[in-house]
C-alpha cells in the first residue's frame, strides 16, 4: 500500500463567474520514502494540489470529489482536530517563502521548541536537543547558538534550512515542498535540494516536490506528474519522462529549456499560454497550443493512456511514443 | 590584446572605441544608508567596486551573476536612474552621466530599459495605448496622431501582440503578454541600446522562450544593442555574446559566451556553471560553494571572493585582483589564475 | 474624457460594486447620505421658508414645540427656534452650509496634502523632512485649538460684523490649512510605495520630468487611499466646523449651520424648548456616522492587501 494515495481528486473554487475546477480528478501516489514531482507552469494546480492533501484548502474553495488516503486514513473525511494531528506531525510543508513558517518576533530556538511540544510529550531540554540535531543536519552552523537567532538575522538561504529543519522535527512519513528553492539563487538552490535530497534518503521520508523546474525535478525525484489547466496530462517515471516525453506539452516545455538547442538560435517555444480555469477549451485543455492537434482533440477530452506504466493524456499517445507522429 | 581591452582600467590601450557604443568606466556605487542613532559609523552598501565593461555595437552582452553582485545597480547606474557614486559612463563617445535633464533628452531616446516584474512595469491606470504612445508623444512631438497610431500598432504586430489590445488595462493580459507590451514600450522609439534587467525570469518556462525570442527578432530586425542582465547562465548562452560574470560588486569574469562556456577560469564561474540545473538523469550535487554571500556592507579584504575560494591563499585575502586578459582576450580577476595554481 | 468614462466603467463591472450591493451597512450609509446631500441641495424647494431672510421670520412663533406634542403646529413639523425660525428649514438650510463647508475645506486639505505630500514622497531628502517635521508639528496642536485661534485673532481684527460675511470662506480656509499634514502623510505613504515600483523607473527612462511623472503616472495610483482618507476628513471637517459654530466662531446664527444651532438651542434645552437642539444634533450625528461607515467599508474594499491573489 502506498504511503499516500490520491485518487480522482476534484477541487472547486465557487465564483460569480460560476464555478471553477482547480483540478479535476488527479490521480497520483507516493510510496514510503519515494520522492515524487509534481510539475506545472503557473496556474496548472500544482499547489492546489498540495493545499488540498493538508485540507488546507481556503474558503469559498472545496473538495469538490476523490479520496487522499495517507496511512490508511482518508484525509478529506477527517475533523480539523484530527487533522491537526498528521498535519505539522505525519506531513510536513515547506513553502517557496520561508516567512509563511517562521514567526519573525519569535527565535528559532523557541519555534522550534514549541513546534515539538504541541506534537510530542516531551521536556524543554529534551526538545532542544532534538532541535540542535536537526539544525546539524541540515548544515547550519554552530547550531546552539542558531537557537537564539531571529528569522530576520538569516540569511534567504539559511532560513530555508531552518524552514527544514522544523520540517523534519516530528520525523514526518511525508513532506511536501512547495517551490522550496525558487526564489534562491542557484548555488544556494543546488545547496539545499541536494541536502534535501540526502535527507529524504537518510530518513526515509516520502517527498512531493512541486514546482515549475524540470531541470531540478529531473535531478530529485524519481516519479514525475505533470500538470496542465489542473488535469494530469503525463506522469511515470521522472528519468522516462524527462528523456522520451510523450506529451506534445512535456515536450515543448523541454524543448523550451534555455539550456537545450543551439546556442544562440531562437530557442523551441510553444505558442500561447496557459488558459485561465474561466476559459479552458473544450476537449483536450492543451489543443489550441498543440503542434499535433486533431480534429478529435477538439471535440472530448482524451483518457490518460497508460504505455506500461507511464501514463499520457493524448489521443495519439501511442504515435508520439513510438515516434511515428515525430 | 583583443578588443575586450577596452574594458580595462587602463585607457590607453583602447584600439576598438569606435565600435564601442556604452562605456561604465571604472564605476562605483555606494548606497548610504546613513548612521545608526547609537553609532558613529556611517553605514554604506558598496554595490560596485571599481566595474568597468564596454557594450560594442549590435552585441549582446550579459551580465550573470547572483542576488547582490550589483548587475541590476550598474544597468540602473547606465541608464542613469541612479547616479555613480565615482566612474563615468559613456554612450557613443558623448560622457552622459551626470547630464542634466534637457541635455540627456537625446540619449533617453537611444537607450531604453526593459524591466523584470511585469506585473509592475506597466502603469496599472493607463491603457496600453497611453502606455505606447507616451514615449513617441514625448520624443517625437511632430508625429501626427496618425503616424503616432501606425508606429504603436506596428510595433505592437511586430512583438507578436494583437494590436486591438491597445485600448485595454495591464491587469487584463497574462504576464508574458504584459512583457510583450513593455518590450513594445521600449521599441518604440526605436532605440539603439535596450537594457533588459531579467526580463524573463519572472515568467513560466513555455512563456520564458517567447519573450527570449520575440527579444532576439527585435535585435535581428532592428540592430538592437542588447545590455542583458540574468541570474540564469544558461539563458546566456542562447542569447550572449560576450558575458560579464560578477560576484559583490566586482567583475570576475569577462568572455565571449563560447570561451565562458567552454572554458570557465574564474573559480566562482566554474561554481556557477556547475550549479545550472541541467534535465539530467544524475541525482543533484551540491556545487561545492562553501558559505554565503558576505554582506556588501562589510566587504571581505582583497578578494572579495577569497573567504569562499577553493584556490585561495595569503594574496588574495590581502591584494583586490585586477582583471587580466588572457590569451584569447578573456578578462579574469584572479590571482590563482594569473599564477596558474589550480 | 474617454479616459475616465472608460475608467468608471471598470469601476462599476469591478469587484466595488459587486461588494458594494451585497453590503447591506453600505448600502444603508449610501442611502442615506444620498438623502441628505438631496435634501441639502433640494433646501429651497423643499423647505416651507427661507430662514436666512429676515422678512420671513416671525418672532411671533418662536419656540414651538414639534407637531406631535402639545402645542404643536402643522406648519413646523419639527417646531420652531427662539426667533420663531421653522426648525426643518433651518436644519435643511443647515445641512447645506455644513456640507458646504465639509466639502470645500476638504478640497483645501487635498489640493495642499496632494501637492505637499507628492513632492515630499517622490524627492525625498531635505524637502520631505522639511515638510513632514512641519506636519508632526501641526499634529501636535489640535485642528481646533488652530482653528480657535485663527479665528478668534481674524474675528477681532475685521470686527463681527465683516466677520459673519466672510465666515463660510473663513472656515473653509481654516479648517482647509488646519488638516493638510493628514492628506500631505497618505500621500506620501503611496508615492513611497509607488515609486519603488518599475512603471516609475521606465517613466524615467522615456526621459519624462519628474512634474510629469508625478502627475501623471504616480497621482493616479494613489487615488485609491485618497479617496478613502476624503470621506472620512469631510466627515471631520463637518465636526470642526459644528464645534467651532458651537463655540461661536463659526456661523452666524443669522445663516446658521448645524453647529451653530445646536448652540443657539443649547441654552434653552434645561427651560424646555430641547427640541431646538435635539434635531439638527439627530441630523448631525446621522449625517457623519453615514458618512464614516461608507468611509470603514471604502477602506475594507480598496485595501490593496485584499486586491491581490
Amino acid at each position: 500500500m502506498p504511503l499516500l494515495d490520491v485518487r480522482d481528486l476534484r477541487v472547486e473554487f465557487p465564483t460569480r463567474q460560476g464555478v471553477l475546477t482547480a483540478l479535476h480528478d488527479v490521480d497520483f501516489t507516493v510510496d514510503r520514502g519515494e520522492r515524487l514531482g509534481i510539475v506545472g507552469e503557473s496556474g496548472a494546480g500544482k499547489s492546489v494540489a498540495a493545499f488540498a492533501i493538508l485540507n488546507l484548502i481556503g474558503r469559498p474553495g472545496r473538495i469538490a470529489g476523490g479520496s487522499i488516503l495517507f496511512e490508511g486514513q482518508d484525509l478529506t473525511r477527517l475533523s480539523t482536530h484530527q487533522m491537526r494531528r498528521v498535519r505539522g506531525d505525519r506531513i510536513s510543508m515547506i513553502f517557496q517563502d520561508p516567512m509563511m513558517t517562521l514567526n519573525p518576533v519569535l527565535t528559532i530556538g523557541t519555534q522550534m521548541v514549541e513546534t515539538l511540544k504541541a506534537h510530542r510529550r516531551i521536556g524543554d531540554a529534551e526538545a532542544r536537543r532534538i532541535a540542535i540535531t536537526r539544525l546539524g543536519e541540515v548544515k547550519i552552523p554552530s547550531p546552539e547558538k542558531r537557537l537564539e537567532s531571529y528569522p530576520h538575522e538569516l540569511s534567504g538561504g539559511m532560513r530555508q534550512r531552518v524552514v527544514i529543519a522544523i520540517a523534519l522535527l516530528t520525523e514526518p512519513a511525508l513532506i511536501i515542498a512547495d517551490e522550496p528553492t525558487t526564489a534562491l539563487d542557484v548555488t544556494i538552490q543546488a545547496e539545499i535540494m541536494s541536502l534535501m535530497l540526502d535527507l529524504c534518503k537518510t530518513h526515509g521520508v516520502g517527498l512531493i516536490l512541486i514546482t515549475h523546474d524540470l531541470a531540478v525535478v529531473s535531478q530529485v525525484t524519481q516519479r514525475v506528474v505533470v500538470l496542465y489547466a489542473g488535469r494530469v496530462v503525463e506522469t511515470g517515471e521522472t528519468a522516462r519522462v524527462v528523456q522520451d516525453p510523450v506529451h506534445p506539452y512535456t515536450r515543448g516545455l523541454l524543448a523550451a529549456l534555455p539550456g537545450e538547442g543551439t546556442p544562440g538560435a531562437r530557442l523551441n517555444q510553444i505558442r500561447g499560454s496557459m488558459p485561465p480555469l474561466t476559459a479552458v477549451p473544450e476537449g483536450c485543455p492543451f489543443n489550441p497550443r498543440c503542434d499535433f492537434v486533431e480534429d478529435r482533440c477538439r471535440d472530448a477530452l482524451p483518457a490518460l493512456e497508460d504505455l506500461d506504466g507511464h501514463r499520457v493524456r493524448c489521443v495519439r499517445a501511442r504515435d508520439l511514443a513510438s515516434g511515428v507522429a515525430a | 590584446m583583443s578588443g575586450t581591452a577596452t574594458t580595462m582600467t587602463d585607457p590607453a590601450s583602447t584600439p576598438a572605441r569606435d565600435r564601442v557604443l556604452v562605456e561604465a568606466r571604472a564605476v562605483r556605487k555606494v548606497f548610504d544608508l546613513g548612521s545608526h542613532f547609537l553609532e558613529r559609523t556611517r553605514r554604506e552598501v558598496k554595490a560596485l567596486n571599481d566595474v568597468s565593461i564596454a557594450v560594442r555595437r549590435g552585441e549582446s552582452f550579459c551580465l550573470v551573476g547572483e542576488s547582490g553582485c550589483g548587475k541590476s545597480t550598474l544597468a540602473r547606474v547606465i541608464m542613469g536612474l541612479l547616479p555613480p557614486s565615482s566612474g563615468e559612463i559613456h554612450f557613443d563617445g558623448t560622457r552622459i552621466d551626470g547630464l542634466r535633464h534637457k541635455a540627456r533628452r537625446p540619449f533617453h531616446r537611444r537607450m531604453q530599459m526593459i524591466f523584470q516584474n511585469p506585473y509592475a512595469s506597466l502603469n496599472p491606470r493607463r491603457t496600453v495605448r497611453q502606455t505606447l504612445e507616451e514615449p513617441l508623444r514625448f520624443h517625437l512631438p511632430e508625429l501626427s496622431d496618425a503616424e503616432v497610431r501606425e508606429t504603436v500598432e506596428r510595433v505592437m504586430v511586430s512583438v507578436g501582440n494583437d494590436p486591438t489590445w491597445i485600448s485595454r488595462y495591464p491587469h487584463e493580459f497574462s504576464g508574458g503578454q504584459r512583457q510583450r507590451i513593455s518590450i513594445a514600450r521600449a521599441l518604440m522609439v526605436d532605440p539603439e541600446f535596450v537594457v533588459a534587467d531579467e526580463p524573463i525570469s519572472a515568467l513560466d518556462v513555455s512563456i520564458q522562450a517567447q519573450v527570449l525570442n520575440v527579444m532576439m527578432d527585435a535585435r535581428d530586425q532592428r540592430d538592437l544593442t542588447y545590455l542583458f542582465i540574468t541570474h540564469d547562465l544558461s539563458v546566456v548562452r542562447h542569447f550572449g555574446t560576450r558575458v560579464g560574470v560578477m560576484y559583490l560588486g566586482s567583475l570576475c569574469e569577462l568572455a565571449t559566451t563560447q570561451a565562458l562556456f567552454e572554458t570557465p577560469r574564474h573559480p566562482y564561474t566554474r561554481i556557477l556553471l556547475s550549479a545550472i540545473p541541467r534535465v539530467s538523469t544524475e541525482e543533484m550535487k551540491p556545487p561545492g560553494l562553501p558559505g554565503e554571500v558576505p554582506s556588501a556592507m562589510n566587504l571581505p579584504s582583497g578578494c572579495v571572493f577569497h573567504d569562499r575560494c577553493p584556490l585561495a591563499n595569503a594574496r588574495c585575502s590581502a591584494e583586490v585582483p585586477r582583471p587580466l586578459a588572457q590569451d584569447d582576450g578573456t578578462l579574469v580577476a584572479c590571482h590563482a589564475v594569473e599564477e596558474g595554481r589550480g | 474624457m474617454t479616459h475616465l468614462t472608460a475608467r468608471l466603467t471598470a469601476l462599476l463591472g469591478s469587484d466595488v460594486l459587486y461588494r458594494f450591493r451585497r453590503d447591506p451597512v453600505a448600502l444603508t450609509a449610501f442611502a442615506i447620505l444620498v438623502a441628505f446631500v438631496l435634501a441639502a441641495l433640494l433646501a429651497p424647494w423643499l423647505s416651507s421658508m427661507n430662514p436666512h431672510d429676515p422678512a420671513q421670520i416671525d418672532i411671533m412663533n418662536s419656540e414651538i414645540p414639534p407637531v406631535w406634542t402639545s402645542g404643536g403646529e402643522a406648519a413646523f413639523p419639527l417646531g420652531t427656534d427662539v426667533q420663531g425660525r421653522d426648525l426643518l428649514s433651518a436644519i435643511l438650510y443647515g445641512l447645506r452650509i455644513s456640507i458646504v463647508i465639509g466639502v470645500f475645506a476638504v478640497m483645501v486639505q487635498m489640493t495642499l496634502g496632494i501637492v505637499i505630500g507628492l513632492v515630499s514622497g517622490y524627492l525625498g531628502g531635505k524637502v520631505d523632512a522639511f515638510f513632514m517635521r512641519l506636519a508632526d508639528i501641526q499634529l501636535a496642536m489640535s485642528t481646533l485649538m488652530l482653528a480657535i485661534i485663527a479665528l478668534a485673532v481674524f474675528k477681532a481684527a475685521v470686527g463681527a460684523e465683516f466677520y459673519e460675511d466672510m465666515a463660510i470662506v473663513m472656515l473653509v480656509l481654516v479648517i482647509g490649512f488646519a488638516e493638510w499634514p493628514q492628506y500631505a502623510r497618505t500621500i506620501r505613504a503611496s508615492v513611497l510605495a509607488e515609486k519603488k515600483k518599475e512603471y516609475v523607473d521606465a517613466a524615467r527612462v522615456i526621459g519624462l520630468s519628474a512634474p510629469t511623472i508625478m502627475a501623471r503616472h504616480i497621482l493616479p495610483n494613489t487615488l485609491s487611499p485618497l479617496l478613502v482618507i476624503s470621506t472620512v476628513q469631510v466627515a471631520n471637517a463637518i465636526i470642526s466646523e459644528a464645534a467651532l459654530s458651537f463655540l461661536g466662531l463659526g456661523m452666524p446664527v443669522t445663516m446658521p449651520s448645524l453647529g451653530s444651532l445646536i448652540s443657539s438651542g443649547f441654552e434653552y434645552i434645561f427651560s424646555g424648548a430641547w427640541w431646538i437642539t435635539t434635531f439638527p444634533s439627530i441630523a448631525l450625528i446621522t449625517l457623519i456616522l453615514a458618512i464614516n461607515l461608507l468611509g470603514d467599508w471604502l477602506r475594507d474594499v480598496l485595501n490593496p492587501r485584499l486586491f491581490k491573489g
